[in-house]
């Protein structure tokens, strides 16, 4: 079964987004402290997107350090990213880097925490596209 | 009165160290701020002059008096609001976020008198401040704000702050982004276009302090701040309508502005940590405006609707570790 792996910073937006999602989910650890997140089973990235506007950094430190590693890379499906339309062409930068890195689909964005419609599209697109393989 | 009576002296003086960080975010923010820093005089503005001269008296005055709006909005939180923030900073550091939006704040007020006098004449000029000094809907607005930046809660304001940034520049903001999908005044767009980006950072970080200030409080304050956070907005909002009707009916745009006006609600909403007030609906912004904000991002990214995704199937290849060094 696809699951969810998902980064979130300390402001927690992204947390907040994917458990309202209520499917099981995965968290990228914050700090290297907390060690490394190596996954057993194929999954769908949700990201925030950093860096605000140059383009620069767009991707989180910490997603780059867990896709960095080829076992976890190799089990990506697709990818969900954050933004705000306030940063222009940089918004959810994050999802097209990865998505064109990985070469999987760049399946939804949403901004700040998301809208109730948001959650409903995602939670309906995984069911239907995702998590019955 | 001598400065020290004014301001009480610490005893002591703690010299900020960032080498020693209590919150990351605060490193985050400073950098994201200070890799965007910019100043108005990188804007070619004066290839708008030609493009100015097409527009016609109605939208002339409309435009002139946005600017002077957002102006005063970015004085008062240039000189009072972000830093009244200051002596409420639970870090060092983010005291030092502070003078950084402080600085920019004012930064963006100056880039607006760039706009007026590449565009227009002195007594225009005048007369545009004038209008906005004396209409009743942008001076409740002012008071609004300005009243919680003297008041003695910390947590209300962060919250009136976060307004300011995430939600009542929007009525303003949405004329140049109009002008943009026009192809009208672009280079004031581009420079709009930072402003806006500008404030993202501020709404933000403010925001995320204040939730952080959240954890410290008892259930019933929270349950108070919660309150009064939809009972400020909904204050503003109905000001901000009287405020948009004041300078978008002679064009008709009204409506239109309303829908933008909501989305940014929402999004003030989200930045303090709650979930959107208005609906889908209500918050369906003109698609054109919202293609101005990002003129390069026009891919839409909803794969599952099978609708007007740009996404095309991709032929496997191995990425090599270099390919991850962004």
């Amino acid at each position: 079964m696809t699951g969810i792996v998902y980064f979130s910073s300390v402001s927690e937006n992204t947390r907040r987004f994917v458990e309202r999602l209520d499917l099981p989910a995965e968290r990228i650890p914050l700090r290297p402290k907390d060690g490394h997140l190596r996954v057993d089973h194929p999954y769908v990235l949700f990201t925030p997107t950093y860096g605000g506007g140059n383009g620069q950094g767009a991707v989180p430190k910490q997603v780059i350090k867990f896709l960095n590693d080829v076992h976890n890379r190799s089990l990506i499906k697709g990818v969900v990213a954050a933004g705000n339309t306030n940063f222009g062409a940089a918004y959810c930068l994050a999802g097209r880097i990865i998505a064109r890195k990985c070469k999987v689909p760049h399946l939804y964005d949403f901004e700040l925490l998301g809208t109730a419609e948001d959650v409903m599209h995602v939670r309906q697109g995984l069911g239907h596209t995702w998590l019955q393989h | 009165m001598t400065v020290s009576e004014k301001l009480p002296l610490v005893s002591r003086v703690q010299a900020i160290n960032w080498n020693r960080i209590e919150d990351e975010k605060d490193v985050e923010v400073w950098n994201r701020l200070t890799n965007n820093f910019w100043l108005p005089e990188k804007v070619p503005l004066s290839n708008d002059i030609q493009s100015w001269a097409t527009l016609n008296e109605d939208e002339k005055w409309m435009t002139t008096r946005v600017f002077t709006g957002l102006t005063m909005l970015d004085t008062i939180q240039g000189t009072v609001g972000a830093v009244s923030l200051i002596p409420d900073a639970f870090t060092p550091h983010e005291e030092a976020v502070y003078t950084n939006i402080a600085f920019m704040e004012s930064v963006h007020a100056k880039s607006y008198s760039s706009i007026f006098s590449t565009l227009i004449s002195t007594p225009e000029i005048d007369e545009a401040f004038r209008w906005s000094e004396e209409n009743e809907h942008l001076q409740r607005k002012a008071a609004i704000i300005l009243d919680y930046y003297r008041g003695d809660d910390p947590q209300k304001r962060k919250v009136a702050s976060t307004m300011l940034e995430s939600f009542l520049f929007y009525s303003g903001f949405y004329a140049p982004m109009y002008w943009s999908s026009r192809a009208k005044l672009t280079n004031t767009a581009d420079l709009i276009r930072l402003i806006i980006r500008d404030e993202a950072v501020h709404g933000y970080y403010i925001g995320y302090k204040y939730q952080k200030g959240l954890e410290k409080e008892s259930p019933a304050r929270r349950e108070e701040l919660k309150d009064y956070t939809f009972g400020l907005l909904l204050d503003l909002y109905d000001n901000e309508e009287d405020y948009t009707e004041a300078l978008y009916d002679p064009l008709g745009l009204t409506e239109d502005v309303k829908a933008f006006l909501r989305y940014n609600a929402n999004k003030a909403l989200m930045n303090l940590g709650y979930e959107g007030l208005f609906g889908k609906d209500q918050t369906a912004v003109n698609p054109a405006i919202l293609s101005s904000l990002s003129p390069n991002a026009d891919e839409n990214h909803d794969f599952f609707s099978g609708s007007g995704s740009s996404y095309v199937m991709g032929k496997a290849e191995d990425t090599e570790d270099e390919d991850w060094d962004f």
